[in-house]
């Protein structure tokens, strides 16, 4: 009876230290890299991006990497997409191949020239789609552009989209010549996308710049 | 609120004031009803307080009584089974030792008997021949006369002499010889016998400490039964130490299960998958972890139940053949999950070898530093070594958990009562300010009508007055003697 009450105690102190709802703790994360005009030469950034997350992924997160072209919203844009097992050990060699099949692909678009336009918002509904395929806990879209969007005249996108319970995090935004200029177009363009995510439905907008401290960003609880 | 009263905003005092003056008289008239309205108000407040007090009081006494008894109960049932391990050793004692007595006393005497009888033959000298010495007697009474045959005879009889004298004397010496050798032969016998009694010397000596131990806890136990105060102060004292003990070692214990659960979450990720949640900050590995943990422990209080370590179950009921059973059941699962903890050991370094090279090469330096934690440290046979010895070492932790259980019984009824006592005192402390609250209300009331009390008490005091003087003028100045002062002079 003392014993079974001792071990009883024990468990419900076991269960009891994380008590709480059960929550699905995977990560699903879709990196956009704009492959347009001069933007190509950031791509071993991204790269660099890209492995930071491979190392910070735990089994059964998602990844997948895609690029920006002049129409993005396709599967074939898609670079390289990954949902890890369960196994540790399984996980890594997946993560080893995506890592050779980024560096394969920056190594590729070094020696490309830039596409004409830049259709970001394509890409954002072709992230959203792969996101909510996942069925992940949180959801983050990186986009590595300058956040210039630039579409032809066939291509439509001004219509309203849906980014429920997504975060979007802009990487490496950098300023164009004209942002050099007049300041106030390059602060209004993160406005425009910041209202244009938050009417979307996106839990989070982020500007992050600074690409020494990535650990602060997609930290597990951040 | 107090604002919207004031006869004059901009002074609040004498607004006070006036409003004081103006409801004087009516409070001086709700005088009577107001002081029974205070009185009655304290008193329902004393009153539950003190009745609450008296229920702690009795619960604490009920509480104590209660303790008294599981304590004492405690105390008598560990003499019992202390004294039950010493009948236990003495029954083995006598059942080893004194059980060969008779073959030991046979041995011992036959040993004595030998040693008897060799005694004696070493102490046989032949004697000499009685008509030998007279002969020799009568030879030393001739006296030399110088003639020759005479005194060749007796040089031959000196010479014969001399020879017969060497011989016996040879034949003394090869004697004594003969004594000495049965003499040594003795040595060994004197001390087969010396360690044998010495041997007997130590059981006997064995036995009475036993006995003697036997004695002191009857005697504690006699003690107990018949409820001394003093027995009960060394049994809660004893019960107070053993509880510190006891939850300084499961501290320890607990420190063990920590590394071990530290050794075995990572791999068990590889088991039950490394990404599922079972609540919000608990993984299934790490529960899984904790199961074996857990398991590890249940094992290893059965394996010390079992070897009568510990008495934490009832297992009296069952026979000794299906304990043996169960003790080799437990300490062959402990020993699966040893050899379980030692194959993931091994997972786990080469899970955080792979994790480590994989980092590298994506060249993220910074998540390789938070992975190297304090337990990468530890060499792959090290790890081993603990993951096969810690299950082992949680198996005692059934033994502080027993005087952890059975004294934390006693320690928590005390402190409980403690507590009670405590409340109850705070309770009579509560209801005697209530009280006195009260009281000082009622007082504070009179002082609010201070004027017309003090005009109350000048009106009673003028009729008083009036009626004393008339007092005063209706009695002589002298009192008059019944005879005329007249016949006095």
């Amino acid at each position: 009876m003392k014993l079974t009450t001792a071990t009883l105690a024990l468990g419900v102190l076991a269960v009891c230290a994380g008590c709480g709802p059960a929550v699905n703790h995977n990560q699903a994360v879709y990196v956009l890299v704009d492959t347009s005009g001069t933007y190509t030469k950031e791509v071993n950034k991204a790269q660099g991006v890209v492995n930071y997350l491979l190392g910070s992924l735990e089994p059964g997160d998602s990844l997948a990497v895609a690029t920006i072209k002049s129409r993005s919203f396709s599967e074939k844009d898609i670079v390289a997409k990954v949902s890890l097992t369960k196994d540790p050990i399984q996980a890594n060699s997946q993560k080893k191949a995506f890592s050779e099949k980024m560096a394969q692909f920056a190594h590729s678009t070094q020696n490309t020239k830039g596409t004409a336009y830049t259709d970001i918002t394509g890409g954002l509904v072709q992230a959203a789609e792969f996101l909510n395929e996942t069925g992940a806990g949180r959801k983050t879209v990186i986009i590595f552009s300058d956040m210039q969007e630039e579409l032809d005249y066939k291509t439509v996108r001004n219509f309203p989209i849906k980014l429920d319970g997504i975060r979007i995090i802009a990487l490496n935004v950098s300023k164009l010549s004209t942002d050099n200029v007049d300041p106030r177009r390059y602060m209004g363009r993160l406005e425009w996308w910041e209202k244009r995510a938050r009417a979307a439905g996106a839990t989070e907008w982020r500007v992050v710049n600074d690409m020494e401290h990535l650990e602060r960003v997609f930290s597990r609880r951040g | 609120m107090l604002r919207s009263l004031y006869i004059w905003p901009d002074r609040p005092l004498l607004s006070l004031l006036v409003l004081l003056v103006l409801a004087m008289p009516f409070l001086y008239l709700a005088r009577e009803p107001m002081h029974t309205l205070l009185r009655r108000a304290s008193r329902a407040i004393v009153r539950p307080l003190r009745l609450g007090a008296r229920w702690l009081t009795d619960a604490a006494a009920r509480m104590r009584t209660r303790n008294r008894e599981v304590l004492l109960a405690h105390g008598s049932r560990e003499l019992r089974l202390s004294i039950d391990r010493e009948l236990e050793r003495v029954t083995i004692l006598v059942q080893r030792d004194l059980e060969g007595y008779p073959a030991l006393q046979r041995r011992l005497m036959d040993e004595i008997t030998r040693i008897e009888e060799d005694y004696k033959r070493s102490g046989e000298v032949p004697p000499p021949s009685p008509e030998w010495v007279k002969a020799i007697e009568a030879l030393a009474k001739i006296r030399a006369t110088g003639d020759g045959v005479v005194e060749r005879i007796l040089a031959d009889i000196r010479d014969s002499l001399d020879d017969i004298y060497q011989k016996v004397v040879a034949e003394y010496r090869a004697a004594y010889q003969q004594r000495h050798k049965i003499l040594s032969t003795c040595v060994p016998f004197w001390r087969s016998a010396s360690q044998t009694l010495v041997q007997v010397e130590r059981n006997i000596t064995s036995l009475n400490d036993s006995a003697a131990k036997i004695d002191a806890n009857v005697e504690k136990l006699e003690s107990i039964f018949a409820r001394r105060t003093e027995v009960e102060n060394a049994l809660t004292s004893s019960a107070s130490t053993q509880f510190f003990i006891s939850s300084l070692v499961m501290l320890i214990a607990f420190g063990g299960a920590y590394v071990n659960f530290k050794l075995i979450s990572l791999p068990m990720s590889a088991m039950v998958g490394g990404g599922d949640y079972i609540t919000d900050t608990l993984r299934a590995s790490e529960i899984a972890a904790l199961v074996i943990i857990l398991f590890e422990t249940l094992m290893g209080l059965f394996l010390m139940e079992t070897l009568r370590f510990t008495n934490l179950f009832p297992l009296g009921n069952i026979t000794e053949k299906m304990r043996r059973r169960l003790m080799w059941v437990s300490l062959a699962i402990l020993l699966v999950l040893a050899g379980v903890e030692v194959a993931l050991a091994v997972m786990r370094d080469s899970i955080i070898a792979a994790d480590v090279a994989l980092k590298q090469s994506l060249g993220s330096a910074a998540a390789v530093q938070t992975e190297a934690s304090w337990v990468t440290r530890i060499p792959t046979f090290g790890q081993m070594i603990l993951g096969f010895t810690l299950p082992f070492a949680l198996a005692f932790v059934a033994i502080p958990l027993e005087y952890f259980v059975g004294s934390g019984r006693i320690v928590v009824g005390a402190g409980f009562t403690l507590l009670i006592r405590g409340a109850a005192f705070s309770l009579r402390v509560g209801a005697s300010l209530a009280g006195e609250a009260g009281k000082l209300a009622v007082n504070f009331y009179d002082v609010l009508i201070f004027a017309p009390l003090a005009i109350e008490r000048w009106i009673r005091k003028v009729p008083e007055t009036a009626s004393h003087k008339e007092k005063l003028q209706s009695a002589p100045a002298f009192p008059q003697p019944a005879t005329s002062g007249e016949e006095v002079l």
